[in-house]
């Protein structure tokens, strides 16, 4: 008789994933429309899933002969990842209706993704990585698509697959090399096999390490591998691209981190000039490149490349300050950014979308509420203090400076001045300029709630900070010094033989 | 002439190179992107083998399924968006792929 893995860690996954298989059969079945009922049982599947893994979290497991594992770091991922994704799809509902792209199919999508997204926070092997990056890929694919009567969101789905495949098969190629040279994929064994190779590694492990870093950098959208992330925001559906901002983000940057700072934490003097590069070119291209832009999600996707590289700051110092840095980061971009895709998503003038900037002037005297909304998130993205945003900011820069990265640091801030021109540009044609055609009213109760909740957070963070900071402390603290694995059952008989 | 783990790992290289050159030369069809992706990820099976075969540990193989399996998932969907965008621009040529610029 084979003893069963401990399925008690992964437990919200394969909740996820039945609720996934369920919620098809349901809208197969369902008479008439079901995109209302299975977009509110996707984000009720997200909030059990949550509600597990808080109950199932323990300090670190490791499941499934080695290939997940569940920390204090991957607690605090996921349930920014959960987070996300339940604020994609609640934002989803009142578009897709008006835009006749209301198919059940739509939030089982956003949730597959999600479960993808989960399976790469605490993947402990390289296959597992590699098979939970693929299903969430495989799933963004799609909903960039989705709109299937449109060239635009047709062809960001087309080049988002074209790009994200040859990233994929970059990092394969590259786990390919790592696993020849290390002769292990699991992540424990080759933090111990990097640990023993004392003197110069091979040199394939790390020609291994820097095309996984590539597919990575692909998937976090940081320069020189960015090209995708403008035309992809731009053409998918506005609340797709919400979702694209925040949620694979996240992901692919706690497995950004889990990957360089856990198996070749070793390592660190061969990958931090890689990240040190990649940041202070994000950095530097998303502050110039957005100047120009005229379509606001366009220039959102500038501003991701921009924050990426700021929260990769915090990554290249290399320290637990700088990994608790990037955490308390992408918990604040994901505010921020929630709550601007919220705005993008009001922007209706006669039940029409509109995506120009110019079409924000004078919203202040249209729409004083929103107006104001906007520019708190505008502030909080230029990094201006008091707002949550320059918090976000502070931590990384703080890490860089104590990791003796100083011209990184000081670029870094410098850039995020040239940044702050375009958000003040924004604030500048909402609150001086004449007022356009005003937008559609009312935004519907799930919108406006999200806005106000997203504006206080960035507001009122200053006033209460220590539990996000606290949180990814300790989380980044379980990266660093992991307290000793408790196997699970099967797990640890297999050890022994 | 001995065959060692040095050819194979060449073979796998310059396949991956002649992949990776076919999605970024090719200026006419996309469906040449596809197959070109496709080449990557078998020379990336060829390396994994191979590494298996040296250490004489399964993994590797085990890898190789995986992506074999994935690899079949993916080209389902890049044909699915393809023949998408098909119905919507009336052609499939790279040099057509030019609605968004910037």
């Amino acid at each position: 008789m084979i003893d069963l893995p401990g399925l008690l860690p992964a437990l919200p996954e394969i909740f996820l994933a039945c609720a996934g298989m369920a919620l098809l059969m349901i809208g197969v079945f369902h008479r008439g429309d079901a995109t209302r009922l299975v977009s509110g049982l996707t984000v009720a599947s997200f909030l059990v899933a949550a509600l597990i893994l808080i109950g199932v979290a323990e300090e670190r497991v490791v499941s499934m002969n080695g290939l997940f594992i569940v920390d204090g770091f991957a607690l605090f991922m996921k349930l920014l990842v959960l987070l996300g994704s339940a604020l994609a799809v609640i934002m989803s509902l009142g578009f897709i209706e008006r835009e006749q792209m209301a198919r059940f199919e739509y939030p089982v999508l956003f949730l597959f993704a999600t479960l993808g997204m989960l399976m790469l926070v605490s993947a402990n092997d390289l296959i597992s990585l590699y098979v939970g990056l693929e299903l969430m890929s495989l799933s963004l694919y799609v909903v960039a698509a989705f709109r299937r009567d449109t060239v635009r969101s047709s062809e960001a789905g087309m080049k988002y697959f074209v790009l994200g495949a040859v990233s994929s098969g970059m990092l394969l190629y590259g786990a390919s090399l790592v696993y020849g040279f290390a002769g292990t994929t699991n992540f424990d064994q080759l933090a111990a096999f990097t640990l023993d190779s004392t003197g110069i590694p091979p040199i394939g492990l790390i020609i291994g390490i820097v095309f996984i870093s590539a597919g990575l950098a692909f998937k976090v959208s940081a320069v020189p591998f960015h090209m995708w992330t403008p035309d992809v925001y731009e053409g998918a559906p506005t609340p797709v691209t919400a979702f694209f901002a925040v949620a694979p983000k996240i992901a692919a940057m706690a497995l950004f981190v889990r990957v360089l700072v856990g198996p070749f934490g070793d390592l660190a003097a061969q990958w931090q000039q890689i990240i040190v590069v990649t940041s202070l070119l994000s950095m530097i291209l998303g502050a110039f490149a957005a100047i120009n832009q005229r379509n606001i999600k366009r220039l959102m996707a500038y501003s991701s490349i921009s924050h990426v590289g700021f929260a990769l700051v915090g990554l290249a110092a290399g320290t637990p300050e700088g990994v608790r840095g990037v955490l308390i980061y992408m918990a604040i971009y994901l505010v921020m950014n929630v709550g601007t895709f919220a705005c993008i998503l009001c922007m209706r003038i006669n039940g029409r979308m509109v995506e120009g900037i110019d079409d924000l002037a004078g919203l202040n005297k249209t729409n004083p509420l929103m107006a104001f909304a906007l520019a708190v998130f505008m502030f909080s993205l230029a990094g201006i203090p008091p707002l949550a945003g320059f918090f976000g900011k502070l931590y990384v820069f703080m890490a860089a400076i104590n990791a003796e990265l100083y011209a990184l640091a000081v670029i870094g801030v410098l850039s995020s001045v040239v940044a702050s021109f375009y958000y003040l540009l924004i604030v500048k044609l909402m609150y001086f300029d004449e007022p356009s055609e005003a937008f559609d009213r009312p935004i519907g109760s799930g919108m406006s709630t999200i806005l106000v909740g997203a504006s206080v957070f960035n507001l009122f963070f200053i006033l209460a900070p220590a539990p996000i900071v606290d949180a990814a402390g300790a989380a980044a603290g379980t990266l660093f010094n992991p307290p000793p694995a408790v196997l699970e059952a099967a797990d640890a008989a297999a050890a022994v033989e | 002439m001995d065959i060692g783990l040095g050819h194979y790992l060449t073979v796998a290289a310059i396949l991956f190179t002649i992949g990776i050159a076919g999605i970024f030369l090719n200026r006419k069809n996309v469906i040449i992107i596809l197959m070109s992706v496709e080449l990557m990820l078998l020379a990336v099976n060829i390396n994994l083998v191979a590494f298996s075969a040296e250490l004489n540990d399964l993994v590797g193989q085990i890898f190789a399924m995986f992506v074999l399996t994935v690899a079949a998932a993916e080209a389902s969907i890049g044909l699915a968006i393809l023949v998408v965008y098909f119905r919507n621009r009336g052609s499939i040529a790279v040099e057509d792929i030019n609605m968004m610029k910037g």
